[in-house]
């Protein structure tokens, strides 16, 4: 659909018709005093030469390091029909378009990628996604507040093995909504959460608990014991994943006896590429019964006159055109051209495809985790099953040997020692099927080395 | 022209309340209300047992067109909701002063009417609307 601007007859036209003299006498009701006189701190513009030249120059300062960090985006191999299809010019627009029912090919679309994500997780609807996974926990943990018939509480369990940028997001976006987020530590040894802490809430009134499966860590959580005691406390669950671990690991809609409630999560994994933090896109599925309180855009399938298959945008009534205020979000943008391209992704790799990525994924993350261990000053922060992440200890401040990696051209993980100072010297790191048996060696002799260099500073 | 029972009692919101034999008050929306919503897809009503303050939203009526709030016309507890309503909406559209109520409610006062319209009022209302 071709997006034609208005010309300036147009416009005079459209001005004549409604009796105004121009289009800043429309914006009258705003008080001068609100009004914005220039734009001090934005410098003047530059031609697409300059901007061109500007991006070439600061993407050679990233360089091309051998990326070895996890912690919610994940670098796999995308085949190159993806992106190919996915930039044609019938896709290549990242909103629904407006009367969204003249594209049905796009609707179509949207329609598969909710029938896969659905299916991924297990759950009976997905919406059209939503703009990345700390947002989608976000609009979770909002939904399940207001979804909860049976509580009027506005607290919500985010374990410590959640990720804390999600958790940070979950604050800055529903903290001023009047939602609490409760956190419950996790146990030392497995890095799992604290099951005996989080036996204090019991009979508390509580809206949620949001179960991170694989947790932040990247070790595997007793879902099915934590979903069915967070039901039996009369709570929701909201299950955070990983797309990709779904080819291996039990689906959110069968976890315990009744399957998680809500599910949501970040689908970069799914052909997007890492890009200097996004875009990327999030998911979100959940059960039919609460399905009018899911924010976001629902393609639905019909008939039309002639009996054959349409496409429509569907329970539109709760969204912001119509709602204002009161919509289920007022944040529900999908991200149109990240979701279409993991709908490519997902339709090229198939079920089996997906599983081999996650199991090779699985499986280069052990091999790092053995060649790294057997380096003098490193260890396994957590014992335990585990998904395609790590967490190991150093003898030596993380961020110092961090920096060694990198003169070495590596990103050797994510510093958590911010986050969770208790563990001292601690990475989080991963490997994905992109990485080689070559790659892991070298990563294990430049942290030898660079432990020594730091050491011997 | 829209139909006004002349035994109810009105809000300038489009709910009206009908005053049971055991004191119990009874509420839905009026033949009005349900006309300019048009087809109801969908009807959400409180839970029993929550308490509703005069004035606010306690309900929702959904429709192809739009998703409006229905306002509790006075103060007290839900003791009972239409339960047929979650799988037969059309009950509003067919029968809003009958089949198609929503609520009944244990009044938190004295039952004190006098503050809503009466049908003469009401329908003064809908005229000055154009209704």
């Amino acid at each position: 659909m071709p997006f034609i601007p208005h010309t300036e007859d147009d416009v005079r036209e459209m001005l004549a018709t409604i009796g105004a003299p121009s289009i800043d006498a429309l914006f009258d009701e705003i008080p001068a005093s609100l009004r914005i006189k220039g734009l001090d701190g934005i410098p003047a513009g530059l031609s697409e030469m300059e901007v061109g030249r500007l991006m070439s120059e600061r993407a050679r300062l990233d360089g091309r390091p051998l990326s070895f960090l996890g912690a919610g985006a994940y670098e796999h191999h995308i085949p190159a029909a993806v992106w190919a299809i996915t930039t044609r010019g019938e896709f290549y627009s990242a909103y629904t378009p407006y009367q969204a029912e003249a594209s049905q090919g796009t609707l179509q679309l949207i329609y598969e990628y909710q029938t896969m994500i659905s299916s991924l997780t297990g759950m009976e609807v997905s919406n059209a996604s939503l703009y990345d996974g700390g947002s989608a926990v976000a609009e979770a943990a909002l939904m399940a507040v207001r979804a909860h018939r049976k509580s009027k509480s506005l607290r919500v369990i985010v374990p410590a093995t959640v990720n804390p940028n999600y958790r940070r997001v979950a604050i800055s976006t529903a903290g001023n909504q009047g939602l609490r987020f409760e956190v419950v530590p996790y146990v030392r040894d497995s890095g799992c959460i604290d099951q005996a802490a989080l036996g204090a809430y019991a009979g508390e009134d509580i809206a949620a608990l949001v179960i991170q499966q694989p947790n932040f860590f990247g070790q595997l959580e007793d879902v099915d014991a934590l979903t069915d005691w967070a039901h039996a406390q009369g709570m929701l669950v909201i299950a955070v994943v990983n797309p990709t671990s779904l080819a291996l690991l039990k689906p959110p809609g069968q976890w315990g006896n009744k399957g998680a409630d809500i599910c949501v999560g970040e689908g970069q994994p799914l052909g997007v590429p890492l890009s200097s933090g996004g875009p990327y896109f999030g998911f979100m599925t959940t059960r039919m019964e609460y399905v009018r309180s899911m924010p976001g855009r629902i393609v639905g399938r019909t008939f039309d006159l002639d009996g054959k298959h349409g496409y429509t945008l569907t329970l539109q009534a709760r969204e912001q055109h119509i709602r204002r205020g009161k919509a289920t979000s007022n944040i529900c943008t999908n991200q149109g051209l990240l979701m279409t391209a993991a709908t490519i992704y997902m339709t090229l790799l198939g079920p089996q495809g997906l599983e081999r990525v996650a199991a090779a994924s699985m499986q280069r993350t052990s091999e790092l985790l053995q060649a790294l261990t057997a380096v003098k000053g490193v260890r396994a922060a957590f014992a335990g099953a585990r998904f395609h992440e790590v967490v190991i200890q150093l003898d030596r401040p993380a961020a110092a040997v961090l920096a060694e990696l990198e003169t070495a051209g590596i990103q050797g993980g994510v510093d958590l020692t911010l986050d969770y100072p208790e563990l001292g010297a601690a990475i989080l790191v991963c490997a994905t099927e992109t990485k080689t048996g070559d790659d892991i060696e070298r990563y294990a002799q430049a942290l030898g080395a660079a432990l020594q260099a730091v050491r011997a500073a | 022209m829209s139909q006004v029972p002349a035994d109810l009692k009105y809000t300038k919101s489009h709910e009206w309340v009908r005053l049971l034999a055991d004191g119990r008050l009874e509420i839905g929306i009026t033949d009005h209300a349900q006309h300019a919503l048009g087809d109801l897809v969908f009807v959400e009503v409180p839970e029993i047992g929550r308490t509703l303050e005069a004035g606010a939203a306690c309900a929702v009526v959904e429709s192809v067109k739009a998703a409006s709030d229905v306002y509790a016309p006075l103060s007290g507890t839900v003791v009972e909701n239409n339960a047929e309503l979650a799988s037969s909406p059309e009950a509003i559209n067919e029968d809003c002063y009958g089949r198609g109520w929503m609520i009944r409610l244990a009044a938190a006062e004295p039952v004190a009417l006098d503050g809503l319209l009466d049908a003469s009022a009401y329908a003064a209302v809908l005229a000055a609307e154009g209704g």
